[in-house]
């Protein structure tokens, strides 16, 4: 029993110092209206280090910042050559990936984190696409997980930004993820992590409301409440579009 | 200026759309296509979804089809009563087809099925077509009158019924029959069926290329219309922003194609069609022979 106090008093005590400096973080807006003209969006996040004593010596303070979408399962297929032909000859499922993205940090990967804290805390674009087991009969699982990445990050929708988070006197930081065009509704969570000499100290959480507004919101939830109306509607409006053309070129003609 | 589809989930340029509906449209109304087999592949090309591209191409194509079958309305180029007969004929076939597209995206390779229908109807329609048309012309400047269509097995079926606006008397099981298999490519392939419904119409039924165009718009207007309704309901894929800015290219190029097309002479105006036809089979065809630049595709996953 004494033993196990004595573990426990330690492991607080060695604990402690790991609290000792904290994220204090902010977004520019928290809330992201996708509206008719929505052409992607910038969010400006800073934020800074709390703390109760001197500035440790030794390590210095890294800052690694994501934003993650909505995630959700995904299928990806690869091509082969049969027949002479290109068909989809292989497919895993992913079972979850984010829906966008982005990993901002403020050093060099290998000196912000370790491949442990890494794993631990899902941070790179590899962990936080989760792929439990494709089927036996497909080798090489992970080229699938790599072209997933690899299409999402010409899509913009994946983004690792290595030394974009400005640290200034190892208290205050800030960096800006460019959210793209193509961004789809849920809500992101932004979540800050404090590291020194690859060990996480500190992190934080906080959600960006994405959602879309006005005609987006009508149009999107008539078509998902009331199907039957919204297809009415929008063979009315084909047919009064195709009728008014027809008429204003007759009228053009005299 | 770039507008956001509320159901694609895409931000995309309105003046894009607006251009490619307005092409769409030139093609739609003087060859009494309904464009699907172009704007489809064109719309996928830009980034839309493939779902709700082929559920959004339907509602458009109901525009475009609306405003040049007024313009034969006029004309008096539209035969009614074969037209009912092939939409008859065209919504048991488009009920059928999605019952066997069902069963075949349950068994995987739904979307290779559709490409190489894709390569071999516009293939064969295409090449067809074009040595068809090429003849015509070649006999038209040899000053030889045109062949009349010969009496076939077709005319001893029963059921004869006169189409007076075709100036034919023939039986309904053909036009029926018609119908049925562009109903049922149509709801595979995702598109009117005009580009199918055409030729056949000239070639299988003989019917006169004026009146084919009017005929073709005016039963394609009805079986798009149940294809997004279908759409719109089960699958909730319709994008009325994006279809909205389509049609209002659509409908006027569809005018405009109207008036070309009456300028044009028949055989001109199917070389050019096949031509057309065939450019965007040997696309398709060059998509399936050729090594893709990216091996890997991604699909919404959940188990269908």
């Amino acid at each position: 029993m004494i033993r196990f106090c004595t573990i426990a008093f330690l492991a607080m005590f060695a604990a402690l110092p790991l609290r000792a400096e904290e994220v204090v973080a902010g977004l520019s807006q928290n809330r992201i209206s996708i509206t008719t003209n929505f052409d992607g969006s910038e969010i400006l996040i800073f934020g800074a280090v709390k703390r109760e004593a001197t500035i440790p010596e030794g390590e210095p303070l890294e800052v690694i910042i994501t934003v993650a979408g909505p995630s959700e399962p995904v299928v990806v297929r690869k091509k082969d050559r049969r027949f002479g032909i290109w068909i989809n000859t292989a497919a895993v499922e992913v079972d979850s990936a984010p829906s966008f993205y982005s990993v901002a940090t403020s050093a060099p990967w290998e000196e912000v984190v370790t491949d442990v804290e890494d794993l631990r805390h899902k941070i790179s674009v590899t962990r936080a696409i989760r792929s439990v087991g494709a089927p036996s009969e497909v080798r090489n699982s992970e080229t699938f997980t790599e072209a997933l990445i690899r299409i999402r990050e010409a899509d913009d929708l994946y983004q690792t930004n290595i030394n974009s988070v400005d640290v200034s006197q190892q208290t205050l930081f800030s960096t800006s993820v460019q959210l793209p065009a193509n961004l789809t509704e849920g809500d992101y969570v932004a979540r800050f992590f404090l590291t020194r000499g690859g060990v996480v100290l500190d992190q934080h959480e906080t959600t960006i409301f994405v959602q879309k507004v006005g005609l987006e919101r009508f149009l999107y939830n008539l078509a998902h409440e009331q199907p039957l109306v919204y297809g009415l509607l929008s063979l009315f409006i084909a047919i009064v579009a195709g009728w008014g053309a027809s008429a204003f070129f007759r009228y053009l003609r005299g | 200026m770039q507008i956001y589809l509320p159901i694609a989930e895409v931000s995309v340029n309105a003046f894009l759309l607006l251009g490619l509906g307005g092409m769409v449209g030139v093609l739609s109304g003087m060859f009494g296509v309904g464009g699907g087999f172009l704007m489809t592949p064109l719309l996928f090309f830009i980034g839309i979804p493939p779902a709700v591209a082929v559920a959004t191409e339907a509602n458009q194509i109901v525009a475009s089809s609306f405003s040049g079958v007024l313009a034969h309305l006029r004309r008096k180029t539209v035969d009614f009563r074969m037209g009912i007969v092939l939409l008859i004929g065209g919504l048991i076939g488009a009920a059928l087809g999605v019952q066997l597209f069902n069963a075949l995206k349950a068994m995987g390779q739904v979307d290779l099925l559709v490409r190489l229908s894709y390569v071999v109807f516009l293939g064969i329609i295409g090449g067809l077509m074009f040595i068809e048309s090429l003849n015509a012309i070649r006999k038209t400047r040899a000053g030889a009158a045109p062949t009349r269509s010969k009496h076939t097995w077709m005319h001893n079926l029963p059921f004869k019924m006169r189409f007076r606006t075709s100036g034919l008397y023939i039986s309904v099981i053909p036009p029926l029959v018609v119908g049925l298999l562009v109903g049922v490519l149509a709801a595979i392939m995702g598109v009117g069926g005009g580009f199918i419904m055409v030729p056949a119409m000239i070639y299988l039924l003989g019917m006169p290329t004026k009146v084919v165009v009017g005929t073709s718009l005016f039963q394609i207007i009805f079986v798009t219309a149940f294809t997004t309704l279908l759409h719109a309901t089960t699958n909730f894929t319709v994008d009325m922003v994006l279809a909205v800015l389509l049609l209002v290219g659509g409908v006027i190029g569809a005018q405009v194609g109207t008036q070309i097309g009456t300028k044009l002479k028949a055989e001109q105006l199917r070389i050019l069609l096949a031509i057309m036809v065939l450019a965007v089979c040997g696309k398709l065809a060059l998509d399936l022979l050729l090594q893709p630049a990216e091996l890997y595709s991604l699909g919404v996953g959940g188990h269908s």
